[in-house]
């Protein structure tokens, strides 16, 4: 049963579910931030409307700066913005920025401790038919790996706007991650949201302990809820725990999780090598070693089809949660 | 604001202060860069005894001029520089590249806040400066303060710092000021042999900054450029400054390959014999 405490989305399991793109909660939560802190500033390399940052172009035309396809600029002149006491919000697909300027944020922002808020929008395979050259899987990777930065995917668009206010307040570099497609809505405005603490989503309806913990970050959460719901017709418990910050882990919810279970799926739409998975079974190999199966893209680049046909491609499905699963719990 | 004869003096026997420390702390730190910060040292010394509004013993001053360091590899000569003109002690300079030390090899924040920026991968100082400029404009602060970039020759290769001139011109940042230690050469060779940079002037012309070009070494028109700079309202500006690489020490004037070595301590007592004996001529000239 999903949790009463988090008050989620009623619907969350209805075949017409509201859908709404993540990247769209960020385009909100940066006006509400910019209303709040005059120093919030937005960057965009060429990719205004489509990274959603329009709506604040509009709103706030003079802290608005058009950078042109220019990624590595970006990044540095935000950080030189920082440097005056701005909070610069950059724009671009993740796998423009974090990709092509990772060298300028680990320098100029993760290396300075400089507050840039590096918003990467079209994260994972499911962006679908523009290809693998911009389907970014391995930006969690590449971030999580400096010092200082925070790593954030936000599961849907409320939680993105949510997100997107609360680094808007905080002093260090960070990375958010955003999916293009149009996701099911699963939290509500009143969903508690903390930076670095983990939720459990769903849980054994009856009273007792769960055979495997399923962590999931990012949309794929929803595919993960609907393996719980299934798996558990067919008798298999679990609980989900959405971790949509990745970095700093939330090591105490992860460790628990573990020690309630007894077994780990971990779920995103990314490598497996280097991502969330892999931040899981670190933690967990220092500190209480449990078997681990890892739901991700298996060291491969993506290609052109429908979200669908992609998320079933590579194995992301609910089908392959529910299989994972069921390996697991045997 | 022009050069008095005694300022001017001045400035020379700072600049050669910190010629005779770049070469002690490159000795006792038995690595590092020894060419670009000699080269830079009137350039430097100019700026700190002259050009910029800032205090010393109140670095976090909030309306200092900022100076963003792009070639990081010269952070000798900032180092010194910032020694000589009171932001630490003089004795510190020996810890250069030491474990613990302030003075990192590259400039890092975070052993020395006081520095604008971390710098040492090359072609990301001016997209700093740039966006330094762009949030005083925002904020009707770019007629009160300044923003200097120092920039090397070799970094004009990087990708990066055109995307920043780009900007730079568009934005008509007549509040920031980009030098370019135009001494030719890099780790490799000369310039124009590894990658030509030439018409050098004519391609910051074309991307809308006002150029000057100057003598670095010759203290009044280094001193001219900054205050011609600050008359340009519709531009930025680069002062594209000719410098000799290792300037003060004949042996290691105009040699690539002094770029990225230090002296050895007998090269070392050479260079500070010479720098002496130029130090008495400046003092020499000016009780003419």
């Amino acid at each position: 049963m999903i949790n009463p405490l988090l008050k989620l989305n009623e619907k969350l399991f209805d075949a017409d579910v509201e859908q709404v793109p993540i990247r769209k909660g960020f385009g909100e939560g940066l006006v509400q931030a910019a209303e709040e802190n005059p120093q919030v500033v937005g960057l965009c390399a060429d990719l205004t409307e489509s990274t959603q940052m329009d709506k604040f172009k509009e709103k706030f035309p003079n802290r608005f700066v058009e950078m042109g396809v220019a990624e590595q600029n970006m990044a540095s002149v935000a950080s030189g913005m920082a440097a005056m006491g701005k909070i610069p919000f950059i724009t671009s697909y993740s796998m423009f920025s974090p990709g092509r300027n990772w060298e300028q944020i680990r320098t100029t922002i993760a290396y300075n401790d400089r507050p840039v808020k590096i918003v990467g929008s079209h994260a994972g395979v499911s962006v679908g038919p523009d290809g693998g050259t911009h389907q970014a899987i391995e930006d969690i990777a590449i971030t999580r790996v400096m010092p200082n930065m925070v790593v954030i995917s936000p599961c849907d668009a409320v939680e993105a706007k949510k997100a997107t206010v609360a680094i808007s307040k905080t002093s260090t570099p960070v990375y958010l991650r955003l999916a293009r497609e149009k996701t099911p809505v699963m939290t509500t405005p009143d969903t508690p949201f903390e930076i670095g603490k983990a939720q459990i989503m769903w849980s054994p309806s009856v009273n007792k302990t769960p055979q495997v913990g399923i962590i999931a970050t990012g949309a794929l959460l929803h595919k993960a809820l609907l393996a719980a719901k299934t798996l558990e017709k067919e008798g298999t418990l679990v609980e989900v725990m959405n971790l949509s910050t990745i970095k700093p882990l939330d090591t105490e919810a992860v460790i628990t999780l573990a020690k309630r279970a007894g077994k780990i799926v971990t779920v995103e739409e990314h490598q497996i090598h280097g991502g969330m998975g892999s931040a899981v079974a670190e933690c967990l190999a220092s500190n209480f070693p449990v078997p681990i199966r890892f739901i991700g893209v298996n060291d491969r680049f993506g290609q052109s089809g429908t979200p669908a046909e992609i998320i079933e491609f590579y194995g992301l499905g609910e089908k392959d949660i529910v299989k994972a699963v069921k390996e697991l719990s045997k | 604001m022009h050069l008095t004869e005694e300022k001017k003096t001045m400035i020379e026997e700072k600049a050669n202060d910190i010629r005779l420390s770049i070469i002690d702390m490159l000795v006792a730190a038995g690595s590092g860069h020894t060419a670009g910060p000699l080269g830079m040292s009137d350039i430097f010394s100019t700026l700190y005894f002259h050009t910029l509004n800032h205090r010393p013993t109140e670095p976090t001053w909030p309306e200092r001029d900022m100076l963003v360091l792009s070639n990081g590899h010269i952070c000798p000569v900032l180092y010194s520089t910032m020694a000589h003109s009171g932001y630490f002690p003089v004795e510190e300079l020996k810890t250069l590249r030491k474990f613990g030390s302030r003075l990192q090899g590259h400039p890092h924040r975070e052993f020395l806040p006081m520095l604008e920026t971390s710098s040492g991968p090359l072609g990301s100082g001016l997209s700093q400066a740039v966006g330094m400029a762009i949030a005083d404009s925002m904020d009707a602060q770019d007629h009160k303060r300044r923003i200097y970039c120092m920039m090397s020759d070799g970094e004009q290769e990087e990708g990066q710092t055109w995307e920043a001139v780009m900007l730079g011109g568009k934005n008509k940042l007549h509040n920031l000021v980009a030098v370019v230690d135009r001494n030719n050469i890099q780790i490799d060779g000369y310039t124009e042999t590894i990658m030509p940079l030439e018409p050098l002037s004519d391609k910051w012309r074309a991307f809308n900054w006002h150029v000057i070009e100057i003598d670095g070494h010759n203290i009044e028109e280094i001193a001219d450029a900054f205050e011609m700079a600050k008359t340009i309202y519709e531009k930025p500006t680069v002062i594209i400054a000719h410098t000799i690489p290792g300037k003060g020490v004949k042996e290691f004037e105009q040699d690539y390959r002094w770029h990225g070595k230090p002296p050895t301590p007998v090269e070392a007592e050479m260079a500070i014999k010479e720098l002496r004996s130029l130090g008495g001529k400046i003092q020499g000239h000016h009780n003419d």
